[in-house]
């Protein structure tokens, strides 16, 4: 029977590839030294403590290597990355006062109709600093703090940020935790008080501009006993020939009996080196639930860490990776428990295409004092074509017998009696792949809110395009 | 002389190298019921995946005509649109989207309209009932875990939206219990007096086809068409099985 081939190098990713001139944006040297990241601290209005912290991180940042057992970063080269591009505007209280340019960028990327879906506040980062950010009366009523990082540490909350800023990821933990320690610029805080629950997810949604400009947002949400939140990132980025660099970071902190469900969909145009750093904390009885979709880059390192600290205390992590053309994408997660009773439960799917390679790394660690604890490992994978490349590499520590711990992995390929199905029924042979990669990615959409669904199931059409043949 | 829908000349299918089907000559005018029955074996599904263009499955000789179309080389999804409709045996589970979702889907492909959210609603609803099924059917994701009798009512129900010109139902009564065997009989009927479309019914059995106006009955034996009758030949079968043909 006739075969139509189609050949496409790289997605069409018009959509989410657009950028603005940088004309009148604010740039330093490039290159990294004590000098720079005093005059980013200045221009921050930093607290002198903050200013002492990122010169400690920089001193640290120049003793430590890179690490030399991922993917290769060779492609970096610190010394020609800006590492604070800030567009020439200032915190917005209304979506009328946000400058007109910046404003189209969202509205391609669709923040306006997301906050028409109701969704509670929207704090959107445009290069380094938060351009636009408002949140709902109803929620700030209940007491939420959600702010950018900057301004909080000034605000009532200072000492609380004081107390919790880069505890849980320090600057020692890896040469780009000390990186972002020294350079971090933008980023939310979020407070959830003792008891409250957040009925309607607080969302954020922030992407890069600037050419060869990195990105180094912390988050740090708080989410005190016996509280619920749900917290969205979204991010998505320009395509740009020169290498790009993402070293944000995620503190979160869950008391006892709290519940936070972090979701995330990244979608990092094709040149970007990702090499975020996220963890949580739980206390007892708390849980943490990772969502996690991770599109797009030339590189990721990304192992999200859940520290289960107290008596009881959970964490679930389900995530989805396609890697396509050019892509190296490390990721998984970690999990500590070092306390009884506690239980991880790990879900992944990766996709790999066009010789993409895709590494899903676990690693579980179940301390001495960690009895009656449980942990249950599974991941998948779906090589499209044979080019590609699909690894599982799961570490375990287990250090008590009195644990139960399950490890699963799984690889496969798309069946062609279900392409055939699909097309019986009228769809074309891209379609029907397409869904068929949806379904093994529903792990993840169906846990997401469904503009997001849409949105993830959206990419991965785009990054099915062209895979007949 | 091609008033027929469907006109199948010559025609010779390979799996894996074999041949299974050996110059079969059939011709289905619009509206007709054809029966296509034989022993286990025989190359009855063959042939309608061979009609379908399942790439597992080359011809190697012959012609499939459709609607006064050569659609011998077309693919499956340009069938489909078309009006050529395949009932599978086993239909395949594929988690992500739901029943609903996937039928409108495809309707909106075939039609290259889109379909009013409403309009679409109200005619799934009345498609599940005359299938006996629970609407919540509807929200599950197509096929999974869905019970053998479940899948093959979900199978006459996208049948029933879809409204072919031509359905080829493959063993859609096998693994069936008798009342599903009842619903999914009085699904075929509501196809043929809405739609008026021609049915192709691959089967060993006979139960489905009780409450059926049939026009033709052909047997299927290793891999030949050996012959062609009316109704009154699946009582013959019925009484005297396949020995006879064999």
């Amino acid at each position: 029977m006739a075969e139509e081939k189609t050949y496409v190098e790289d997605v069409d990713r018009s959509l989410y590839d657009f950028r603005n001139e940088d004309k009148d944006s604010f740039k330093l040297d490039e290159g990294l030294t004590p000098e720079i990241v005093k005059q980013i601290s200045e221009e921050k209005n930093d607290p002198e403590w903050m200013k002492d912290f990122r010169l400690k991180a920089l001193e640290i940042y120049n003793k430590m290597g890179v690490p030399d057992w991922g993917p290769s970063i060779e492609g970096l080269d610190m010394d020609n990355i800006v590492t604070y591009v800030r567009a020439n505007t200032h915190m917005s209280a209304t979506w009328d006062e946000v400058p007109e340019e910046i404003k189209d960028t969202f509205e391609r990327l669709g923040i306006p109709q997301a906050e028409r879906e109701s969704l509670a506040g929207v704090g959107a980062q445009y290069d380094s600093e938060l351009v636009y950010h408002n949140v709902k009366k109803e929620v700030a009523d209940q007491g939420v703090v959600y702010t950018d990082l900057e301004s909080a540490l000034w605000g009532p909350h200072a000492d609380m940020i004081k107390e919790h800023f880069m505890k849980l990821i320090t600057p020692r933990d890896h040469k780009f935790a000390a990186l972002h320690g020294a350079v971090w610029s933008g980023g939310s805080f979020v407070y959830v008080p003792p008891g409250v629950s957040v009925e309607i997810p607080l969302q954020s949604y922030f992407r890069l501009n600037a050419p060869g400009a990195g990105q180094f947002e912390h988050t740090l949400i708080i989410v005190d006993e016996g509280a619920y939140l749900h917290f969205i990132e979204g991010c998505s980025a320009p395509k740009y020939n020169i290498a790009n660099l993402h070293a944000g970071a995620v503190e979160l902190f869950v008391g006892k009996n709290a519940t936070l469900r972090y979701s995330t969909i990244e979608n990092w145009s094709k040149n970007m080196y990702n090499l975020n750093t996220k963890r949580a904390t739980v206390e007892e009885g708390g849980k943490v639930e990772w969502i996690s979709g991770s599109f797009g880059s030339h590189v990721s390192y990304l192992y999200p860490e859940s520290r289960l600290m107290g008596r009881g205390a959970r964490a679930e992590f389900t995530g989805v990776t396609f890697a396509g053309n050019g892509q190296n994408l490390d990721t998984g997660c970690k999990m500590l428990q070092a306390a009884p009773d506690t239980s991880s439960f790990v879900s992944t799917r990766s996709i790999s295409k066009d010789g993409g390679i895709s590494t899903f790394r676990s690693s579980v660690v179940i301390t001495e004092a960690a009895k009656n604890s449980k942990s249950a490992v599974s991941c998948e994978s779906l090589m499209i074509d044979d080019i590609s490349q699909s690894d599982t590499i799961p570490a375990m520590d287990i250090r008590t017998a009195d644990a139960d711990v399950g490890h699963e992995a799984k690889i496969g390929r798309i069946s062609d009696d279900a392409v055939f199905y699909l097309m019986s029924r009228g769809l074309s042979e891209e379609d029907a792949k397409a869904l068929i990669v949806s379904g093994f990615a529903d792990n993840v959409s169906k846990e997401l809110p469904l503009e997001y669904a849409v949105e993830m199931n959206n990419l991965i059409r785009l990054e099915m395009k062209g895979s007949i043949g | 002389m091609s008033a027929s829908l469907l006109e199948i000349k010559d025609l010779c299918v390979n799996v894996d190298e074999k041949e299974i089907l050996h110059d079969i000559n059939l011709s289905v005018n619009p509206g007709e019921v054809h029966v296509l029955m034989g022993p286990n074996g025989a190359g009855k599904s063959t042939l309608g995946f061979a009609i379908m263009g399942n790439p597992r499955y080359t011809i190697t000789n012959g012609s499939v005509c459709f609607d006064g179309e050569d659609i011998t080389e077309e693919s499956t999804d340009k069938k489909a649109n078309k009006g050529i409709y395949l009932s599978f045996q086993n239909p395949i589970e594929v988690p992500g989207i739901s029943l609903g979702n996937f039928i409108r889907n495809a309707l909106e492909r075939k039609t290259e309209k889109k379909i009013r959210l409403w309009d679409f609603k109200k005619k799934m609803k009345s498609a599940l009932e005359v299938l006996q099924m629970n609407p919540e059917y509807a929200d599950r994701d197509l096929n999974v875990g869905f019970s053998g009798g479940e899948k093959k009512k979900a199978e006459i129900l996208q049948m029933l939206m879809l409204k072919p010109k031509l359905a080829i139902l493959d063993e859609t009564d096998s693994g069936l219990d008798v009342d599903a065997v009842k619903t999914v009989s009085i699904g075929i009927e509501e196809y043929k007096k809405e739609v008026g479309g021609a049915l192709l019914i691959i089967t060993h059995s006979t139960r489905i086809l009780d409450a059926l106006d049939v026009d033709k009955v052909h047997v299927l034996v290793d891999g030949k068409i050996v012959t062609t009758s009316d109704k009154s030949l699946i009582e013959d079968i019925n009484e005297n099985g396949f020995e006879r043909f064999l």
